[in-house]
């Protein structure tokens, strides 16, 4: 029986089967949002309201020819659109929404989840970096170190601004995290700087625009991605939506108060949770250009990094105004 | 480490092909090179065999946005040739044929800017109301690319009252949607961060290297064939030259705007002082033996046509100086030093357009560096030369 459960957890709900339908569906919703602020209509055709097309698009390309260009490295080619969508997957896993005890940590929610779970959000950037200097490719060479030159920028103040609220609980713990300021609500206000700063190095993150930097089509074509196609191009979509949901669940966690309510309202809760930090990620996308990758580096440590350490000392002060 | 990117002949950033061979150091463009010649279609040896009113047609399809620009240059220089005088009413609305195309030129422009420095939804905005301005042109002439409008001696299409109404009713609309994206344009952090500082030309390099338009009006020169040679009806309408001093691609994008407001106030002068009369007199068939060089200001920059005539029904020279190809040596000039990032932006400030500006193909030698122009003969000759020992199946015929 255990080993079923475990089965039915890892590759139905919450795990794969799960993640695709969800991470599509957030797909579409994002996509559909910003058509609809840009004056579009969006997917429309498949599935009531086009709420099927990232799934067509996603067996679309799982049917295509893929090619493997002559001189790329083919063995890490290969394998790192599988290796990044295990990584985001993982991640998933650790979001405290489903099969947690808060008393008893386990393999899934204990102290410290909220380290790995960055770390395995920062993993999907080296097999974006790996990915593009794989290829040999020109364009996919100059993405590949925009890539990291950007993960300069944005990862610091990531990290301070998500540690912050960790700081406050006393826990490095999501689910407890989570339950701190479930608890005492009022609390959340500290962090919204933080909020906004974790919010502006997600979408940095993600490489949605004003970042999207290293896969600007009208500068270096397909950036990291060029000459990815098929089957990997299809993997290595599905790990960005997967990547946007993680991300964004990370945000909910962190800085509104987690999924309460057990397994149907903690569903409920996640759901809506994700779709509004998404809408917030979709509304930053829209209203935005593209802006430079010395402009990110810079942007990066002349505010969102000194704005973090303000969050920092912000939420030293009130705990010590608490305690 | 220097390294060269290939932009072109197929590139996303390029609606059309052109190679721009650019050589990086990291981010940091040290040179740029253009290559021309994958967009050659011979429209000036074509003339030459078909009559002063076929070519109207032709003409106008050099290019596909400025379509009235290049007809217009052409049907200016045929009426000097022939001595004829369109009458006022004609030149009347083929000048304001000529702005709405201006005006759609210059947002089609903006969202294409837009969309380069990866803001799509200015993009989709500035495209959305560009429709109102087709729309208008569609009432016009009935069509919205290519109007037709232009004829030997005047224009082919009258207007009455309820276009007048119809076209001053949307132009409101127009106006005030262009003030927001004025607004937008100009304050939007993210987009002038990305505009501003980027592609300098300065003066001087301006003169020097022939820049045209708003290019050359963006770095502080108030040059405009409009106001320093009027054509058409252009030296009784009150409009201004617009200029900017920043050299940029926002002083570039500074100017187009303001340039859309001149125009809507050049259309509402236009029809509200719209003279009765005829439309168009009756052309000869021959004009005599004669030359004359026709300047037109189109919504890219001076457009100048070359007319030769022998006293037949066929031109015996056209020579057509598109307004990119007045650019191109600007744009090497503007993209040294700057980033890989700013290269679509840089390209496109200029408006490329890019088979109007496509002439011949020149050969370039790549070890001596010489150029030499060369016939479809020779081409198959040098075909021959590259493996001569090497046995062929059959010589290819066309028809294939």
């Amino acid at each position: 029986m255990a080993t079923v459960r475990t089965l039915v957890y890892l590759f139905i709900y919450p795990g794969l089967l799960f993640i695709f339908i969800y991470s599509t569906f957030c797909e579409w919703y994002d996509r559909k949002l910003y058509a609809r602020l840009q004056n579009r209509m969006g997917p429309t055709h498949t599935g009531r309201g086009g709420i099927l097309q990232p799934i067509a698009d996603f067996f679309k390309l799982m049917s295509k020819e893929d090619i493997v260009p002559e001189r790329a490295d083919k063995g890490m080619f290969s394998a790192l659109p599988a290796f990044g969508l295990a990584i985001v997957s993982t991640a998933m896993l650790l979001i405290p929404v489903w099969n947690y005890q808060l008393s008893q940590p386990s393999l899934i929610s204990f102290n410290g989840d909220l380290i790995v779970l960055l770390y395995l959000l920062t993993l999907p950037t080296f097999i974006f970096f790996l990915a593009g200097w794989s290829s040999t490719n020109l364009f996919s060479t100059i993405g590949a170190t925009r890539v990291l030159t950007m993960l300069f920028g944005y990862e610091v103040p990531l990290f301070l601004a998500v540690l912050s609220p960790a700081i406050l609980a006393n826990s490095w713990r999501l689910a407890e995290i989570a339950a701190f300021y479930r608890q005492r609500p009022w609390l959340m206000l500290v962090n919204l700087l933080g909020f906004v700063i974790a919010l502006i190095s997600v979408q940095a993150k993600l490489e949605r625009t004003p970042f999207d930097i290293p896969h600007a089509e009208t500068e270096i074509v397909g950036g990291t991605f060029t000459e990815y196609s098929g089957k990997k191009l299809a993997l290595f979509r599905l790990m960005l939506d997967v990547e946007l949901v993680v991300a964004s669940a990370l945000l909910a966690t962190v800085f509104l108060g987690g999924f309460p309510g057990g397994f149907w309202l903690g569903l409920l809760n996640f759901i809506i949770k994700t779709l509004v930090v998404i809408f917030i990620l979709s509304l930053i996308r829209a209203t935005t250009s593209r802006i430079r990758v010395d402009q990110v580096v810079s942007f990066s440590w002349r505010y969102l990094a000194p704005l973090a350490v303000l969050q920092l000392l912000i939420v030293i002060l009130v705990k010590g105004l608490i305690s | 480490m220097n390294f060269q990117i290939p932009i072109g002949p197929q590139h996303p950033a390029l609606k059309e092909p052109i190679g721009l061979r650019i050589t990086v150091d990291g981010e940091i463009i040290r040179e740029a090179d253009l290559r021309l010649g994958y967009n050659h279609r011979g429209i000036e040896k074509l003339a030459e065999s078909k009559t002063w009113i076929q070519n109207i047609y032709l003409m106008e399809r050099i290019c596909g946005i400025c379509s009235h620009s290049h007809t217009t240059c052409y049907v200016q220089g045929v009426e000097k040739l022939m001595e004829i005088q369109a009458p006022k009413r004609g030149l009347y609305i083929r000048t304001l044929v000529a702005e709405l195309e201006r005006i759609h030129s210059h947002l089609l422009w903006l969202g294409v800017a837009g969309h380069e420095a990866g803001f799509d939804s200015f993009f989709m905005y500035v495209w959305r109301d560009r429709e109102i301005v087709m729309d208008i042109l569609e009432i016009i002439s009935g069509n919205r690319v290519h109007y037709a409008i232009n004829t030997i001696g005047g224009v082919r299409r009258d207007l009455d009252e309820l276009q007048v109404k119809n076209i001053l009713d949307s132009l409101s609309v127009l106006r005030k949607r262009s003030e927001y994206y004025l607004n937008l344009g100009t304050t939007e952090p993210s987009f002038v961060a990305r505009l501003a500082g980027v592609g300098y030309l300065s003066k001087e390099d301006a003169l020097a290297l022939c820049a045209v338009g708003p290019t050359l009006r963006a770095s502080g020169v108030p040059m405009d064939v409009r106001k320093d040679d009027p054509y058409a009806v252009y030296d009784e309408v009150p409009f201004e030259v617009c200029t900017a001093d920043t050299g940029d691609v926002l002083g570039r994008t500074v100017v187009r705007i303001k340039e859309l407001f001149q125009s809507y106030n050049i259309i509402e002068y236009l029809l509200k002082n719209l003279p009765t009369g005829p439309i168009a007199v009756r052309a000869p068939r021959r004009p005599k033996s004669n030359e004359v060089v026709s300047r037109y200001e189109a919504p890219r920059g001076e457009n100048i046509h070359y007319i030769k005539s022998n006293g037949t029904e066929k031109p015996e020279r056209l020579k057509v100086r598109a307004p990119t190809l007045g650019n191109y040596a600007a744009t090497i000039k503007m993209l040294k030093n700057g980033f890989i990032a700013d290269v679509p932006l840089i390209f496109a400030a200029i408006d490329p357009c890019i088979c109007c500006a496509e002439r011949a193909v020149a050969i370039v030698d790549a070890r001596t560096g010489q150029e030499k122009i060369v016939s479809t003969s020779s081409l198959k000759q040098l075909k021959q030369n590259v493996s001569p020992n090497k046995e062929r199946k059959r010589e290819v015929v066309w028809p294939l």
